[in-house]
Formats: structure tokens, C-alpha cells, sequence
């Protein structure tokens, strides 16, 4: 007789914990072929609120962080990523429905995306900020810092799309709130995992999953979230609505790109468009 | 104490010729328009000084027309090298006109010559001469060199000129064409930048300066033909463009309201800090977006600080902004005058001690005394509001710490000031405030180069500088992401 295997319960990621959702719910996954995988956590406009407490009190620490450690802590969810990368590969070819060749394909991305960025931290800045040569007897520099809290609505791709998304948010200092894909979301909490066992400060990244109808809008319209990437939106309505609400504290919005292709090298706006300059000025003089 | 009497010094107004009435130019050329038209008026006199046409849907129409008939046949296909030379000229152009700007400037505006002659007009022609340069070199930018196409431009009126250039240089050096409102209370200059432009030989249709209130700035917003909206101006419009450009792909930036702090610690050079505050918040009226609006000083030295800042702004001289003596002048705009008067009753109303400087205000024109006020909390709507005008909310701190939090504690992110003997503060306190520009021991500085904008409800994008070019390029075409 074959051994009764062990399932595991998905839940939300919130401050460095895997909470259920306070709202009690889930719904049901399938995979491809339409058989159950998983109940998921159905997040609720609480958990949204939570989370955004969770990342807000944690972006201090982490955009205080030097760029050195936040580059080795991003590297080190990739060296964890590919420690598990058979889980991942597992779950993708379940939940997507994809080869085992693509599924391969699609893990070599993310762990190599998570390296691209990681190498960015203490680059960045050089290569989007300057000394300003004003006509006076001035000191004058210009560098980037983070935007803040970010909530993020993820793309269908259940792990490359997510990490393409997340990592550039973080990698520069802020914090964020990701709606995993409604779709595919159990990928997504398996990341969590690898991200909980990275050293990755609980609350750099939050992980909620359910409905991008219920929970979006409190994101876009919450006061204490400073930039609104709808990237995985699908309808043009919706996002419109959410770029509508999010206009009330004039979040930085990042239009949807629900088509685009994670497999090609991302530009460096994924970084820029969550970033503040901050210009600086000093008398020169004895 | 024996004090000096300044005998008049007026500027002459006889450089500048103001025509009765005013057209839109569209298309380089004066038209009509079809809508009707306002008044603008002299605010240190309340002198009417010109109709100028307020510019209909249909209006706004044909300047995007125009606009987009520029950018396809002529302004994108130019080299930019050719770009620059045109960029060059109106630069020069402006010099040798700037005494004319800056009498132009102070009377439609009411600021004081000294600050449109030395400061306004003077970096408008610099702005233009740095963005001229951009022109044929945006391969090296870091952006590209794809520009957006036609630009939708709103100003406002304290810096009328300036504005402009901010918004018009880095449009056209990165190849778009532009249609742009200047504010209703101060179009004047805006429309004598439209004959340097014909001076220049600009090609027709590349600046387009449409003249109008609200109504004819929701049109340049929403025209459907417009590639990229820029906007200068209060918070809560920025968020109704904010609202309005969603969902469609125009690129924007908005340039909003602040609440600024300016932190004077115990080991400040106070000689200095002083006149740091005083030009913070009483530099052009306190009409500035990064005014230095909440003055946080350490308790410590807080009494000392009061003392002579008084002793200081007594010697504010207020009044005909022709005056080459005049450090404050006219108030923009009955309206705005109407604001400031309410927000400072109502800081007297929530306990807080009002003191403004002892000067004689001309009877006619629109005149507010510099005002500071002390015992200040967080709570207070005049710690938190911005009056966009000479009134100072002084609040006190204890540690660096403590500073940083009050400074922070604003919906906006424009700018703040640190006064410190102390290198290491500076570096420390700039790393913490929120702010798009931090002024250390120093404030209120602009340069072409240097980059300009908020952050969180201050806005977003950056204007100046290599920074300014993102605004106006399409950025986005590398790699995997749209």
C-alpha cells in the first residue's frame, strides 16, 4: 500500500508569517487539468490592512539597509530558490500546465532574474543618480531612493511573473504587497517560504492571495501606500478604477503589462519607477 | 535706534509695451480664438492691464492641431543639433530682452524687480541655454532620444515666466511640441515668449500658448491628441489630472504643493540661518511651492532665534515691486490674499501667537505683512496646510530625532532646509527627510542642472536637469516591459 502523503495548507505570507486569512475564507485551486490542488487563503480587506502595517513598519530597516546587504539577502533567495528549484518546477508543471522543459525553463529564469537584481542594490545609483554642476559655489548631488510601500497586483506567470515584479521593488529599498495570481497563487506562497528562510526582513514582502477585484481597490486607495504596480490587471476598466483610486494620495502607478514576455531581460524602469530623486545642496565655502 | 529712509528707486516702466488685448498664439501666429476673454490686473495697484482671450475646447483643438502638425512634419524629423540652435536663440533672445521680462514679470505679478531681474528672468534664460545643449546629446541622457509627441503644459502664477521654461526647454530639446497655459492672473509674459519665439523664427506650431482658466486646462488635459501632461500647481488639481489621465497612456508629471521644513539645530551659523529663513519663506511672497513654511528650531536656541528673526523682518522692506528697495511685494491675487487672511485667522483661533512685521501697506493692491507665528503644534492647519504665502509657522524640537519626525509628518515631500555646523548631521538629516530637495545651510536654490520635484502628495517626476529629459522621452523601450 502506498503512503498517504502529507499536504500542505497554503495561507497568506504577512510579516515574515503564513496567517490564514482573518476573514476565515478560501477557495478552491485547481490545477490544469482542473483537479483539486489546494484550498487558498481568500484575503480579505483586513489582511490587505495588515500587511500594509507589516511592510510600512518594516521599510525603515530595510531601505535603511546598505545596498551591499540588501544585494546579498536578494542573492541568497536565489541560492534558496535553487535549492528548491524541483519543488517549484513540481508545481509549475501542475498548476500551469507546462513541460517539464518550459517548467525548467521558467525556474532558470527566476533564479537568474533574482541574481540580475540582486546585482543591481549598490548599482543603481550610480547609474541613475549625479553631481549637478550648478553656477554657484555649491555642492550638489542627486541620488535615488525608494518610493516607500508598494502594492503590487502580480501577472499569471505563478513564479517567473511574480519574482519579475517583486524584485525590482525590494531590491532598491521599498517594501511590498503583492496579490499573488489569482489563478496560480500557491506558487507564490511556496516562494514565500524560500523568501522566510532568506533572510529577507518579515514584512519586506507580503504575500496575499484572493480576489484581485475585492482586494485591489483598499490598495489603491490606501493612504499609507506611496506606488500601485498593476502589472497582472487584465481588464481595462479595473485598472483604471484602481489608477482612479490610487490618484488620491498620488501613488506612483505602474500601468498593466499583463502580455509581457519575463523570459527577455526587463528594462531598468521596473527599478526607476519606484524610485524618488533627492537632490541635495551644500555651500561651498571656508 | 535711528533708521535709514530709502528714497523711491522705481524701475522704469517704459521698456515694456502692454498691448489692450491679448489673442492666443496658435500655430505662430496671434488669433482671435472663439471663446471669451478676462482681465488681468497689476495686484500691487488693482490696474487692469490687458484682455487676453480665454481659449474655448475648440480653441485648445486647434492648438493640439497645430501642435501635432509640428511634431509630425517638422519638429521630429529635425536633427537635434537643428533643435538646439532654435533652443540657443530664444535663450539669447531672452537676455537681451530680460529687462523688459522682468518689468513685465513684476507687473503682471506683483514680486519685487529685484527678485524678477536677478533671479526669475536670469535662470529662464539659462534654463533654455542648459536644455538647448541636451538637444543634440540624449543618447548619452540615460533616456533615449524617442520623444512623446505633443505635451500638454500647465503653469502657475508665482514664477510665470520661469515655469515656462522649466516646462517648454526640456520638451523641445527632447523633440516634442507643446501647447501651454500660462495662469490666468499672470499671462503676460507667456505672451511675449510667444514673439521671441517668432523673433526666433521657431517653426509654427511648436509652441502653442493658450490662454485660460480651469476650464481651458481641462481641455489640454483631456484632448485625446495629447501625448504627455505637466502640471505645476496645487495638490488637490495634480490629483484631479491624476484621476484624469488614468487609464490612457499619457505620460505625466505634476509638480504640487509643499509644507517644507526648515531645521535650524543649536550649532547653526545663526547670522546665516536667519537669512536662510527669511528668504525661505518671505522670497517672492512666500508664493513658492518649497517655501520654508514650518520653521522647526532647537529649543534651546529657540528664544534667540525669535529674537532676531523679529529684529529682522521688521527691516522687510513691502510695497511697489518696481522699487529696486522692495524685498516683499503685492500679493498675487485678491483670491490668494483672501486665503492667506483666512488660514491665519484661523491660527490665531487654534491658540497660536501671531506677530507680523510693523510696515505701512499701500492702500491699493493686494498686501499681506510678514507674519510668523509661534506656539505652534502638529495639530495646527497652519503646520499642516500650505498657505502659499509670507506667514511662518514656527515649532521647536529637542533631538535630531524628534526633528526628523515632525519634518516628515506631512502628506507632502517638496522640499526642507537643515542649519548645522555639523558635517555629519547634514548627511544624516538629508538621508532621513523625505523630500525631493534638501537645502543645507542654505535654501531656495535653482539651477538648470539641478533636478526639481516631490515626493509622495508633492508629486511625482523630476523637472531640471539631466533628470528633467525623463519627462519627455519615451523611456520604456528596452527590454521585456511596456
Amino acid at each position: 500500500m502506498s503512503r498517504i502523503d502529507v499536504r500542505k495548507t497554503y495561507k497568506l505570507y504577512i510579516n515574515g508569517q503564513f496567517p490564514r486569512s482573518e476573514s476565515g475564507r478560501s477557495y478552491v485551486v485547481n490545477d490544469a487539468k482542473g483537479r483539486l490542488m489546494a484550498n487558498a487563503a481568500q484575503a480579505s480587506r483586513k489582511d490587505a490592512r495588515d500587511a500594509v502595517v507589516a511592510a510600512r513598519a518594516a521599510f525603515g530597516g530595510w531601505s535603511g539597509r546598505t545596498a551591499y546587504n540588501r544585494a546579498q539577502v536578494v542573492y541568497r533567495i536565489a541560492e534558496v530558490l535553487e535549492g528548491r528549484r524541483e519543488q517549484f518546477e513540481a508545481e509549475l508543471r501542475a498548476s500551469e500546465g507546462v513541460s517539464a522543459a518550459k517548467a525548467r525553463t521558467y525556474v532558470d529564469a527566476a533564479v537568474d532574474r533574482l541574481v540580475w537584481y540582486a546585482g543591481w542594490a549598490d548599482k543603481i545609483t550610480q547609474v541613475t543618480g549625479n553631481a549637478n554642476p550648478v553656477a554657484g559655489p555649491y555642492f550638489n548631488l542627486s541620488t535615488p531612493e525608494p518610493s516607500g510601500v508598494i502594492a503590487v497586483v502580480a501577472p499569471r506567470g505563478a513564479l517567473l511573473g511574480l519574482i519579475s515584479v517583486v524584485a525590482p521593488a525590494i531590491i532598491t529599498g521599498n517594501t511590498v504587497v503583492v496579490i499573488a495570481s489569482e489563478q496560480n497563487p500557491l506558487t507564490a506562497i511556496t516562494l514565500g517560504e524560500v523568501m522566510a528562510t532568506s533572510d529577507l526582513p518579515g514584512g519586506v514582502v507580503n504575500v496575499l492571495t484572493g480576489s484581485v477585484a475585492e482586494i485591489a481597490p483598499w490598495l489603491a486607495s490606501h493612504m499609507d501606500v506611496n506606488g500601485l504596480d498593476l502589472t497582472g490587471v487584465t481588464d481595462a476598466d479595473q485598472a483604471r478604477e484602481l489608477e482612479v483610486a490610487a490618484a488620491d494620495n498620488l501613488k506612483r502607478v505602474r500601468r498593466p503589462a499583463p502580455d509581457t514576455d519575463w523570459l527577455l531581460e526587463p528594462a531598468l524602469d521596473r527599478m526607476t519607477r519606484f524610485m524618488e530623486t533627492k537632490t541635495v545642496w551644500h555651500p561651498i565655502g571656508v | 535706534m535711528s533708521t535709514f529712509d530709502y528714497a523711491p528707486a522705481p524701475e522704469s516702466r517704459a521698456v515694456v509695451d502692454i498691448k489692450p488685448s491679448y489673442g492666443l498664439f496658435i500655430n505662430g501666429e496671434f488669433v482671435d480664438g472663439s471663446g471669451t476673454s478676462f482681465k488681468t490686473i497689476n495686484p500691487a495697484t488693482e490696474e487692469v492691464l490687458a484682455e487676453v482671450a480665454e481659449a474655448s475646447d475648440a480653441d485648445v483643438d486647434e492648438a493640439v492641431k497645430a501642435a501635432r502638425r509640428a511634431y509630425t512634419r517638422v519638429w521630429s524629423k529635425m536633427s537635434g543639433a537643428e533643435r538646439a540652435k532654435y533652443l540657443y536663440r530664444i535663450a539669447r533672445i531672452i537676455q537681451e530682452r530680460g529687462r523688459e521680462l522682468a518689468v513685465l514679470e513684476s507687473i503682471d505679478n506683483g514680486k519685487p524687480i529685484k527678485e524678477s531681474r536677478d533671479v526669475d528672468i536670469p535662470v529662464v534664460a539659462a534654463h533654455f541655454f542648459y536644455y538647448a545643449g541636451w538637444a543634440d546629446k540624449l543618447e548619452h541622457s540615460g533616456y533615449g532620444s524617442t520623444p512623446l509627441g505633443v505635451a500638454g503644459q500647465i503653469i502657475p502664477w508665482n514664477f510665470p515666466l520661469l515655469m515656462l521654461a522649466w516646462k517648454i526647454a526640456p520638451a523641445l530639446a527632447c523633440g516634442n511640441t507643446v501647447v501651454l497655459k500660462p495662469a490666468e492672473t499672470t499671462p503676460l509674459t507667456a505672451l511675449l515668449f510667444a514673439e521671441i519665439c517668432q523673433q526666433a523664427d521657431l517653426p509654427p506650431g511648436v509652441v502653442n500658448i493658450v490662454t485660460g482658466a480651469g476650464e481651458t486646462g481641462r481641455a489640454i488635459v483631456s484632448h485625446p491628441d495629447v501625448d504627455k501632461v505637466a502640471f505645476t500647481g496645487s495638490t488637490e488639481v495634480g490629483k484631479a489630472i491624476a484621476r484624469s489621465v488614468a487609464g490612457t497612456d499619457k505620460k505625466v508629471t505634476l509638480e504640487l504643493g509643499g509644507k517644507a521644513a526648515n531645521i535650524v539645530f543649536d550649532d547653526a551659523p545663526l547670522d546665516q540661518a536667519i537669512e536662510g529663513i527669511v528668504n525661505g519663506i518671505f522670497f517672492n511672497q512666500g508664493h513658492v511651492c518649497c517655501a520654508g513654511s514650518r520653521l522647526l528650531v532647537q529649543e534651546s536656541v529657540a528664544d534667540e532665534v525669535m529674537e532676531r528673526l523679529k529684529r529682522r523682518m521688521a527691516t522687510l522692506r513691502v510695497g511697489d515691486p518696481l522699487d529696486k528697495n522692495t524685498d516683499v511685494g503685492a500679493i498675487n491675487s485678491a483670491e490668494q490674499l483672501a486665503k492667506i487672511r483666512e488660514l491665519s485667522q484661523i491660527g490665531e483661533d487654534e491658540g497660536a501667537e501671531r506677530w507680523s512685521a510693523p510696515c505701512d501697506l499701500p492702500s491699493n493692491g493686494y498686501w499681506f505683512a510678514p507674519t510668523v507665528f509661534t506656539g505652534v503644534t502638529q495639530a495646527h492647519r497652519i503646520a499642516r496646510e500650505e498657505i502659499f504665502g509670507p506667514v511662518l509657522s514656527v515649532l521647536t524640537f529637542r533631538t535630531p530625532s524628534e526633528a526628523v519626525e515632525k519634518a516628515n509628518n506631512t502628506p507632502f515631500g517638496l522640499s526642507a532646509g537643515v542649519w548645522t555646523d555639523k558635517g555629519s548631521r547634514i548627511l544624516s538629516m538629508a538621508n532621513r527627510l523625505r523630500a525631493g530637495v534638501v537645502w543645507a545651510n542654505t535654501f531656495n536654490k535653482f539651477d538648470p542642472t539641478s533636478p526639481f520635484g516631490g515626493y509622495k502628495e508633492s508629486g511625482y517626476g523630476r523637472e531640471g536637469g539631466r533628470h528633467g529629459l525623463e519627462g519627455y522621452l519615451k523611456t520604456n523601450e528596452m527590454g521585456a516591459d511596456s
